[in-house]
């Protein structure tokens, strides 16, 4: 193994060797002086940042296979890894405020927000059964013990044994899916196990392991996805965790998780496109129904915003699900980046739905039930106005990025013949508008409980409206990005 | 074609299973405990069967040597009301039987005589083969990214793991050996210079 053999991997090194530095640097940093780290911890990113680009530009975004064939570094890879930088730092800023004045801004929120961040980037370039569990374990590990750093909330703490379990559950399905799949196949590797799947014939031994192996695979997927019916966690734990774990929890995450389902169905299974295609598609009628209808029944922000996670990750599966069309996949890369640029889109409005609960939020009180937010616009106009964008852009209003994903998302089923799934997606979307309009009304035309303006740093607020802002610069000129996705998944 | 090494397996897998059953069902958690051993020592008795006699005694040192041994003093100095933990168990059993079985059910409806097709004996290594030359190898080698993650997580899990459980409590009593060495006369005794007591 020489320098080449390593290079693909400098933006993980880059973070491991930060992340340890940032750990080391905090035990000398006191309490009021912890700025030093969290401008570290910011810097940290920026410097994988760079690493990513210079890989980028080093491999001109050809396919390299390095480490043995356990890690792989393409387009795909790198965009999303550079989506998860902007959303952690984003995380970062929004979280700060309320970290601090919850005495939670300590060096361990820090180092376990990077060393997540690690297992989510060697999942999305893992090319191997072993390095994708491995960074899904780091992820979830650091996650778990996130949700509880609020030790003296039992909520917190409740949320974090929920979470803990069901995830180690999850864990096991997806482990028991791909010793099933290693049985049929005989390797690890993701693009091994694609050759050997292609050579096997429908009626062998060898397949009826492997789409038994599937069913374990998707409902381990399902699980870290958080789509019915394997998503009893996500109410829970969005509600239980402090409001600056979930943002994060909500975010980077989900691009790690669609990374994970792009390469172990499309990259491995493909060949199986028949088989988890409709599993995929029974996950995804279910959670846009259960998600939506359970959504409008809250009263507690958090909460809802959870079930709505889980209809947007149904909708999301719509475009994986509409790739392949009886075994012709000249339509595939049009959904797989529909599904692509759903999932980036749906990353930057929780950052901005969470920041927003962030930002009204202060010391001793918690910003988190519905009649939080009456009467906003007479607190603070602009502030209302960015949220509205928010719900406008989570509920698919035209003109912002959610519309535009909600409808490339569709056309690609409708492309793929399954119009009766959109159909479906329509009525539910329509559904869950209720409830993003609910909030709207709310902050227009309702009077406040009190008219104290909103506070907050001003780096926070540059950050907030830039985020609403994207989206509907996102939602007027999708091109960019969505020729991004497309490159990103064609590169596969 | 039933070999006898095909029998031993079945024998150590049906006993695997049973404890493993065990564990989850035992009222009392130091038998639970127990039982978790034997799963163990039977799963390390399976490897050996397949000639992986490094895994075998390291699972036999590592978890039921120092493990489990630990596991079973924390279970026997916990303090815990058996009939409020199991509240809940019995109402819900029916329940997670009638699923369990039903998922065996079609699992091995699925997998019905399909399995022969499968089942391969390991190959006979050579004599001077040393299975633990050879996952030394591999792990420094073929999956040394792999080995790295596996530290990370092992890093990640002693921050989590202090990160939840240290706490500086007031009034805890601890001594600072440095202060200590640092102490200086002048730090701990004062001289008071006191008029004379005149009826003494």
């Amino acid at each position: 193994m020489n320098g080449n053999d390593i290079l693909p991997a400098l933006p993980e090194i880059v973070l491991l060797a930060g992340a340890c530095a940032l750990m080391i640097t905090d035990l000398f940093v006191k309490d009021e002086r912890r700025a030093v780290s969290f401008a570290l911890a910011q810097s940290v990113l920026l410097a994988c940042a760079a690493a990513t680009t210079f890989v980028l530009w080093g491999t001109g975004g050809r396919l390299v296979y390095t480490f043995h064939g356990l890690f792989v570094a393409d387009v795909l890879s790198h965009v999303l890894k550079l989506a998860a930088y902007v959303s952690v730092a984003a995380a970062l800023v929004y979280s700060r405020r309320y970290l601090l004045d919850r005495g939670l801004l300590k060096g361990e929120f820090l180092t376990l927000l990077l060393f997540s961040l690690l297992g989510m980037m060697v999942m999305m370039s893992a090319n191997s059964f072993l390095s994708l569990y491995l960074g899904l374990e780091l992820l979830s590990l650091c996650l778990y013990a996130m949700v509880a750093l609020n030790r003296d909330s039992a909520q917190s703490v409740e949320a974090a044994m929920k979470y803990f379990v069901l995830g180690a559950l999850a864990s096991g399905l997806l482990l028991y899916g791909m010793s099933m799949i290693y049985g049929a196949t005989g390797t690890l590797t993701i693009t091994e196990v694609a050759k050997q799947v292609a050579l096997l014939s429908r009626d062998s031994t060898q397949h009826t392991f492997l789409v038994f192996g599937l069913v374990f695979l998707v409902a381990g997927l399902a699980f870290k996805l958080g789509v019915v019916p394997f998503h009893m966690w996500i109410p829970d734990v969005y509600q239980g965790a402090p409001t600056a774990v979930t943002l994060v929890i909500g975010t980077a995450p989900k691009l790690a998780a669609f990374a994970m389902a792009i390469r172990l169905l499309v990259n491995g299974l493909l060949d199986l496109a028949a088989d988890w295609q409709q599993m995929l598609a029974i996950l995804a009628v279910l959670s846009m129904a259960i998600g939506n209808l359970a959504a409008i029944a809250q009263t507690n922000l958090k909460r809802m915003l959870a079930y709505s996670t889980i209809a947007h990750m149904g909708f999301m599966l719509l475009g994986l699900l509409s790739g392949v069309v009886g075994g012709n996949w000249l339509n595939a890369a049009d959904a797989y980046a529909a599904s692509m640029f759903y999932v980036v889109t749906y990353v930057a409005m929780s950052l901005g739905a969470f920041g927003m609960l962030l930002l009204l939020s202060s010391k001793g009180f918690e910003c988190e039930q519905l009649e939080d937010l009456k009467g906003l616009n007479r607190r603070s106009p602009w502030t209302a106005f960015i949220m509205l964008v928010l719900m406008f852009s989570l509920a698919g209003v035209p003109p912002t990025a959610g519309f535009y994903a909600k409808l490339s998302v569709l056309s690609a089923v409708v492309n793929a013949g399954q119009v009766w799934l959109a159909v479906v997606a329509v009525v539910f979307s329509l559904i869950g508008a209720f409830y993003y309009l609910r909030i709207v009304k709310l902050m227009y035309f309702d009077e406040p409980k009190d008219i104290t303006p909103v506070a907050g740093d001003t780096e926070f607020r540059v950050l907030l409206s830039a985020n609403g802002m994207a989206l509907l610069v996102f939602g007027i000129l999708p091109q960019p990005l969505m020729t991004l996705c497309f490159v990103a998944i064609k590169s596969l | 074609m039933v070999n006898f090494e095909t029998v031993v397996f079945y024998v150590f897998a049906a006993i695997l299973l049973g404890s493993a059953l065990r564990v989850i069902t035992a009222r009392n958690p130091v038998h639970a405990a127990l039982y978790l051993v034997l799963a163990f020592f039977t799963a390390a008795a399976i490897w050996l069967l397949l000639r992986a006699e490094f895994l075998a005694i390291t699972l036999v040192l590592v978890y039921v040597g120092a493990v489990m041994v630990l596991f079973l003093f924390v279970v026997m100095m916990l303090d815990i009301n058996l009939e409020r933990m199991r509240e809940g168990f019995w109402r819900t059993l029916p329940l997670g039987l009638a699923v369990g079985i039903l998922m065996a059910f079609e699992m091995a409806v699925v997998l019905y005589d399909r399995w022969q097709g499968l089942a391969r004996a390991p190959k006979v290594p050579a004599a001077d083969y040393s299975n633990t030359k050879e996952l030394g190898r591999l792990i420094y080698t073929e999956y040394a990214y792999a080995f790295e993650l596996a530290a990370v997580i092992l890093l990640v899990a002693i921050i989590a793991a202090i990160a939840l459980t240290l706490r500086r409590r007031k009034d805890s009593r601890s001594q600072d050996p440095s202060e200590q060495v640092k102490a200086r006369r002048a730090d701990r005794v004062r001289l008071v210079s006191m008029p004379a007591d005149k009826d003494g």
